[in-house]
């Protein structure tokens, strides 16, 4: 059985007038089904880079990746989308809704993506908002809605079509701290109940008790683990969790 | 599919009456000039269209209706011993001059034909008979031209090339593309008014025998009578129409004007359709990192200039209706058939989705990992 997302020797590097710019340097890395991953690491360090090649949204310079045993480093730039879109659930920042679409219309979007048709729309759209506890505001547009509710929509609307993948790229950032904590809830049950790997870009140090495993990323490389980071875990909040670790997950 | 493009094209009503009014401009300048066009093409040849005959003998390299040469009317008689003929009739079309009792002067173009079989003669009567034409001096001619002709009412006397004309009814929408009206009468009155030879005509109009192969006739004709050309009604009404809307570039001057209308359509459209594409540039993003075909994205685009396209077109036709109709009591008749309707609305959404293009390059070219980027 493959993992979820499996990163191998991956560097990515791009140029910059003459120079050129390492954004990774042989970066190895997995992800399984079931486990919440959180990403660290300083402004430009290279998160995000690794966040959009496991999304198969940017391609490496070299190295491989695997997305649910697919190599997509061998796919063309047309076969990319297809693999997005059957695979891999996005959570971004600044919730990326469509303004002009109500919440249910959103996630209706995402499902007609994904080739669901007909009346069973709405019905799916209904249950995944439902998911999050937002099945009430399915005609609501987005600027009625709070930022953890619409950051909640995005989730459902990620979650349309079952991806085996979340990744989220600062999923709390714009929230506050009971709404972020809502949130990482949300993803953590995403993992340990409903078996989706999920990958989170955060600089937010209160969804550390979220992760099963923290990897911090400094200068384009996976950074050496110092255990200073393993949070306090307050177990009562995660259900279905076994605890955090730093670097290898309890459990595994 | 969720109505994206919908809304999003009305989510900005201020861009979208930007839209809007580029459409219906541009849909209504295309009207019009086009409009324009059918009229003057359809008013040039209009008395050819009419006659309701199958071929036109007419002298040697005549051009158009309006340039007929004289000649012997021992032709006419050559005409009708020819077998598959059925009728033949004299002809008159020629320019003259008008003079009201007031001394005002006009010209005109004196249509003489055969009151009693009415072959080549006026149409859509409105006031009077044409039967009434059978009398000496009797004149009818186009409500239209009244003013112009300082005509009020029928019984009125006249002259035309100093002999006196006396108008015995009005027809209605009988246009001149040289807006020098026609004056209706009998061939023999016609050959007073311009001074024409006793004997000569400027044109024999032919019914064949039906059944008859026309093309066979006008070639049996041709060699029969010597220094003529036969034509079919539409041959001669073509080179007629060529002749004033091509040679004497009054046509093309209302096509380019119709195309300017078109490209000025365009770019209105292109320009607003871009700026609602740039707005909405990180939806498409994220539409794209989703997962989704650029083909999915351009429907959605393309979507949108098909709704303006079709809100614009039905606003402008509206409006194009009312000029359509105001102008058919006015000197130059605006035509909207219903062919040119259907057309205009293809050409409206040819233009609106031309327009987009420039937007679906913008979005082919869009990096998805914008949507991490903040």
């Amino acid at each position: 059985m493959h993992g979820a997302i499996s990163v191998r020797g991956v560097s990515k590097t791009y140029s910059e007038g003459m120079s050129k710019v390492t954004a990774l340097n042989g970066v190895d890395i997995d992800v399984e089904r079931g486990e919440v991953v959180l990403l660290m690491g300083p402004s430009g360090s290279g998160k995000t880079t690794l966040l959009s090649i496991m999304g198969c949204i940017l391609r490496a310079s070299s190295g491989s990746v695997q997305v649910a045993g697919i190599d997509v480093t061998r796919l063309s730039e047309r076969e990319l989308p297809g693999i997005r879109l059957r695979h891999i659930g996005f959570v971004f920042q600044g919730f990326n809704l469509f303004p002009t679409l109500s919440a249910g219309e959103n996630v209706e979007l995402a499902l007609d993506l994904k080739g669901l048709g007909g009346s069973k729309v709405k019905q799916e759209a209904r249950r995944l908002l439902d998911q999050v506890g937002l099945a009430h505001k399915y005609d609501t547009f987005p600027s009625d809605l709070s930022g953890g509710q619409k950051q909640r929509v995005a989730v459902a609307r990620a979650l349309a079509g079952s991806p085996d993948i979340i990744l989220a790229d600062e999923p709390t950032a714009a929230l506050d701290s009971h709404t972020g904590h809502s949130v990482m809830q949300t993803m953590h049950d995403l993992a340990h109940k409903h078996g989706r790997a999920v990958v989170v870009v955060t600089h937010d140090s209160r969804v550390l008790e979220f992760g099963n495993r923290i990897v911090r990323i400094e200068d384009g490389r996976i950074a050496p683990a110092t255990g200073l980071e393993i949070p306090k875990i307050p177990a009562e909040l995660i259900a279905g969790s076994e605890g955090n670790v730093y670097g290898t997950p309890l459990g595994y | 599919m969720p109505p994206l493009a919908r809304r999003n094209l009305f989510h900005d009503k201020i861009r979208l009456g930007v839209t809007l009014t580029g459409i219906v401009f541009s849909v209504v300048l295309i009207v019009v000039e086009l409009g324009l066009f059918v009229g003057f093409t359809v008013t040039t040849s209009s008395i050819i269209d009419k006659s309701n005959v199958d071929l036109w003998v007419v002298s040697k390299h005549t051009p158009y209706i309006e340039q007929g040469s004289p000649f012997s009317e021992r032709k006419l008689y050559q005409v009708l011993a020819t077998p598959g003929v059925a009728s033949a009739e004299k002809y008159i079309v020629r320019f003259a001059q008008w003079k009201a009792p007031d001394g005002a002067e006009e010209s005109v173009q004196v249509v003489g034909f055969n009151p009693y079989t009415r072959v080549g003669g006026p149409w859509n009567v409105v006031a009077g008979n044409v039967e009434d034409l059978k009398t000496p001096d009797a004149v009818m001619l186009d409500e239209l031209y009244k003013k112009k002709l300082g005509v009020t009412r029928i019984g009125e006397v006249f002259e035309i090339n100093g002999r006196r004309a006396r108008v015995v009814g009005f027809t209605h929408g009988i246009r001149a593309f040289t807006t020098t009206p026609y004056v209706f009468t009998s061939f023999k009155n016609a050959q007073d008014y311009t001074r024409l030879n006793a004997d000569q005509t400027y044109f024999v109009l032919v019914r064949a025998v039906p059944g008859t192969n026309w093309k066979a006739l006008a070639r049996d004709l041709e060699n029969r009578v010597h220094d003529v050309d036969v034509l079919s009604t539409s041959q001669f009404s073509n080179m007629t129409r060529v002749y004033w809307m091509f040679t004497t570039g009054a046509g093309i001057a209302v096509l380019i004007a119709a195309l300017l209308g078109l490209v000025v359509g365009v770019v209105v459209v292109a320009q607003t359709i871009y700026a609602t594409t740039m707005d909405h540039m990180r939806e498409f993003g994220t539409l794209k990192a989703m997962g989704a075909a650029n083909r999915y994205i351009y429907r959605v685009i393309i979507t949108q200039a098909g709704i303006s396209a079709v809100v614009g077109y039905a606003a402008a036709m509206v409006i194009s209706l009312f000029i359509v109709r105001a102008s058919q009591n006015g000197g130059a008749a605006i035509l909207l058939p219903w062919q040119m309707a259907v057309g205009i609305f293809f050409l409206a959404l040819l233009m609106c989705v031309s327009a987009a293009v420039v937007s679906i390059n913008k979005v082919t070219h869009l990096d998805p990992a914008m949507v991490f980027k903040g």
